[in-house]
């Protein structure tokens, strides 16, 4: 158990090391790519193709309209491309997919959520991957760096009408920071063992006389943007526990590091944009500690082993890798949790009944320690929002924060972004339920394991959705109309609404003028803030979801 | 409005070039260039022939799936019918599942059984099948468990087969990350080329 411990602390101390040395320098070139005045040549001619102008800012009401055209043209682009697959070439033969499912699929990649409610291997060709999955893996995640770039515009201006230009900040996230950090970690996978060709199914003989079927497929350059975009959908059914995706424990690592770069460095860039470095800090360090207690707490979970199964084998290792062990296991399921991405590296529907639902409790707490790549920020500047409305409560002050008075308009934007996944969450799952016939085909079609579990599966997948991080416990057969038709209308909501709200937010505190700081303002770059911030994102979850947790993995784990 | 979506429509086309094709094949033409044999897959070969690849698990079975004594044996697999590279998967099956409680036990007295050893010393990674159904690896406990299983079926010397099972096992990556593995196929061709 000694031994244990301190593999555990040994692998979380490099996480920390490699987060800690890329702040400073990550989170600078991040801000410099977002908001220097100067346009690259090729840029330039972008914007003359597709006809905008970069150096005109765009009110809140302008930028959310281009979000919303451009993530819509997304959507009608990837369902075309899966209802046409049997015309593309290199399909490996496979037909088209069905309507709710290629509606849920375009929804859940434009959205950055990645749930997949189909096996890729067996559903998607390489076209549909890479024109459809690979294009929006990429375009989902710039548009989370655009809105939270956005947001942290509209507490650095005063009295603006404007939060900046979408299209400029999709370009310069795409290019300036996605695509080359992307190929940088495709060629550091590939050198681990993740594939990258094109050559399908390989049939081959056996040292027993068997046959095996080897597959094939553009993968490195897929698993790179999968990870470091915090989409998480997998080339393959296993996702990051293939050996053809993750073959190593050191490849896992770097999949850790990749999922946590961006989203941990994001709050040095707000820093630097709002001109107050410790405003960054003091948010990357409320991030850190709740990733900590996390992630201790579903290591314990695991290493215990509880439930009649772990226990009847002596340990939990269903649904794990040799090669990752309980440890390496874990690790990776807070990261992909806790931030939006959603890959595993082993299987969360076998994992312990509170092993599991830290899963589902991270996903839970709004996905913002650190969350998905700018979706982390903005989720935990929201936060940040109550928690001062909180503080101004029990002093009896006007709670302002970084200079801009938090009114009731503020407070409404926040509170109605607070309120819209839970929403989803507990609806989608109750209506599931409560529909006599949609229950019946839940229970009979869709639940893989029986009693609290399976309930847990339905909660699970639409807190995946809402929260668009889109893992699952995957027993759940979701590819039906009804779970494809409800959780893609959940991603949906659970993506779009939120975005609203923050964009209204900004247009709303770019509009201000600054608030000078006196004696009795709230400073928010101590500890105390960290505190209380970190209690406010615990508490409004705890509150919100406790209830149904007892119903599903408190129910089970404690039998 | 509608300008919007003009504008939305020729990004999108625009990135789709530059992302759907040209970031892929940028990276496929360096790793075809630069690291042919990871980017294909890891193959194994024996006597030439392509038997696997040293990433993917294998099953070490007749016909029937009944285990062959005179090979090391995988985990358990829920891929397809078994190690079946088209349809990775793990069994999803949950922590208070009977049906699992229940296979976990069978396999428990199986490998007992074919091992010849008491049920307790059967290690976990044995009874319980991963996240991928394809896992190459198995734990040196078990590997070592299978070492008189196999020099009997083999006519070899016991120290032989454990000499060979003892040089095959990796240890953590830098010494901390991930458990102490034994590639089967690995160790299987190995076996091979010892006869």
């Amino acid at each position: 158990m000694d031994a244990t411990v301190w593999l555990f602390v040994a692998q979380l101390a490099t996480i920390a090391a490699v987060l800690v040395a890329l702040y400073i320098p990550l989170g600078n070139y991040l801000a410099v790519a977002l908001t220097s005045p100067r346009h690259w040549r090729i840029e330039r001619g972008f914007y003359r193709l597709i006809g905008a102008d970069p150096d005109s800012g765009q009110s809140w009401g302008a930028y959310v309209r281009s979000v919303l055209a451009f993530s819509a043209v997304g959507i009608l682009v990837v369902y075309a491309l899966q209802r046409t697959q049997q015309w593309l070439p290199y399909s490996l033969g496979l037909p088209a997919t069905s309507e709710h499912l290629a509606f849920n699929t375009a929804i859940s990649f434009v959205t950055n959520t990645n749930w997949q409610s189909y096996s890729p291997e067996l559903t998607l060709g390489y076209a549909v991957q890479l024109l459809g999955l690979a294009v929006q893996n990429v375009l989902s995640a710039a548009v989370g760096i655009a809105i939270a770039i956005a947001l942290a515009r509209g507490f650095a201006y005063r009295r603006r009408g404007e939060i900046g230009n979408f299209w400029v900040d999709l370009t310069r996230s795409t290019l300036r920071i996605l695509l080359p950090f992307s190929i940088v970690a495709a060629v550091v996978l590939m050198a681990g063992g993740v594939i990258q060709n094109l050559a399908g199914f390989q049939e081959v003989s056996t040292i027993t006389g068997g046959t095996q079927v080897i597959p094939g497929g553009p993968v490195a350059s897929q698993e790179a943007i999968k990870l470091l975009g915090t989409n998480g959908g997998g080339f393959f059914n296993a996702n990051s526990s293939h050996p053809f995706e993750n073959p190593a424990p050191w490849t896992s690592l770097a999949s850790i590091l990749l999922m946590l770069a961006i989203p941990f460095a994001l709050p040095r860039a707000f820093g630097r944009i709002v001109g107050d470095d410790r405003q960054g800090v003091a948010i990357a360090g409320v991030m850190a500690a709740l990733f900590l207690v996390s992630v201790s707490l579903m290591t314990w979970a695991e290493l215990s082993g509880g439930g009649t199964a772990p226990q009847a084998a002596g340990g939990a290792l269903e649904g794990k890798e040799a090669r990752f062990g309980i440890i390496g296991s874990t690790v990776f399921s807070t990261t992909s949790t806790i931030t939006s991405t959603g890959a595993v590296n082993s299987m969360h529907d076998s994992y312990t009944a509170l092993g599991g639902g830290m899963a589902l409790v991270n996903m839970m707490l709004g996905e913002v320690a650190p969350g998905g790549v700018g979706a982390g920020l903005y989720g935990i500047l929201v936060v940040a929002i109550i928690a001062v409305f909180i503080a101004g409560l029990m002093v009896g002050r006007t709670p302002e924060y970084l200079g801009k008075k938090i009114g009731a308009r503020e407070i409404k934007l926040a509170s109605l972004y607070i309120l819209t996944t839970p929403t989803l969450v507990l609806v989608g799952t109750a209506l599931s339920f409560a529909i006599p016939p949609v229950r019946a085909d839940v229970e009979s079609t869709s639940i893989w394991n029986p009693g609290t579990h399976g309930f847990s599966e339905v909660l699970y997948a639409f807190t995946s959705a809402a929260n668009n991080n889109g893992s699952a416990f995957a027993g759940l057969t979701a590819n039906t109309p009804w779970l494809n038709t409800a959780l893609a209308v959940a991603m949906f909501l659970g993506r779009f609404l939120p975005i609203v709200f923050v964009l209204a937010l900004a247009g709303s505190l770019a509009g201000q003028d600054a608030v000078p700081p006196t004696t009795g303002t709230l400073p928010t770059h101590t500890v105390q803030f960290g505190g209380l911030l970190a209690g406010t994102i615990v508490l409004v979850s705890a509150l919100t979801y406790f209830p149904v947790l007892a119903l599903g993995p408190l129910a089970e784990g404690l039998q | 409005m509608i300008r919007q979506f003009w504008t939305a429509l020729r990004a999108l086309l625009v990135l789709t070039l530059v992302l759907g094709l040209g970031y892929p094949l940028v990276v496929t033409a360096i790793g075809q260039g630069a690291l042919p044999a990871q980017a294909n897959g890891s193959l194994e070969r024996l006597d030439g022939q392509i038997v696997g690849s040293v990433l993917l698990g294998q099953s070490f079975t007749d016909a029937e799936g009944a285990p062959l004594p005179e090979w090391f044996q995988s985990r358990p697999s829920a891929a397809g019918a078994g190690y079946d590279g088209g349809a990775s998967s793990g069994s999803n099956l949950g922590p208070s599942n009977d049906e699992l409680v229940a296979s976990i036990e069978s396999r428990r007295a199986a490998i007992a059984e074919f091992e010849g050893v008491d049920p307790d010393r059967v290690p976990a990674d044995a009874l319980t099948a991963s996240a991928s159904g394809l896992d190459p690896h198995i734990s040196p406990e078990y590997a070592l468990l299978q070492v008189p299983r196999v020099a009997a079926a083999r006519g070899l010397d016991e120290s032989t087969v454990r000499e060979l099972v003892e040089s095959m096992i990796q240890g953590r990556d830098l010494g901390y990350l991930g458990e102490p593995t034994v590639n089967v196929l690995q160790l299987n061709i190995a076996l091979a080329e010892t006869d």
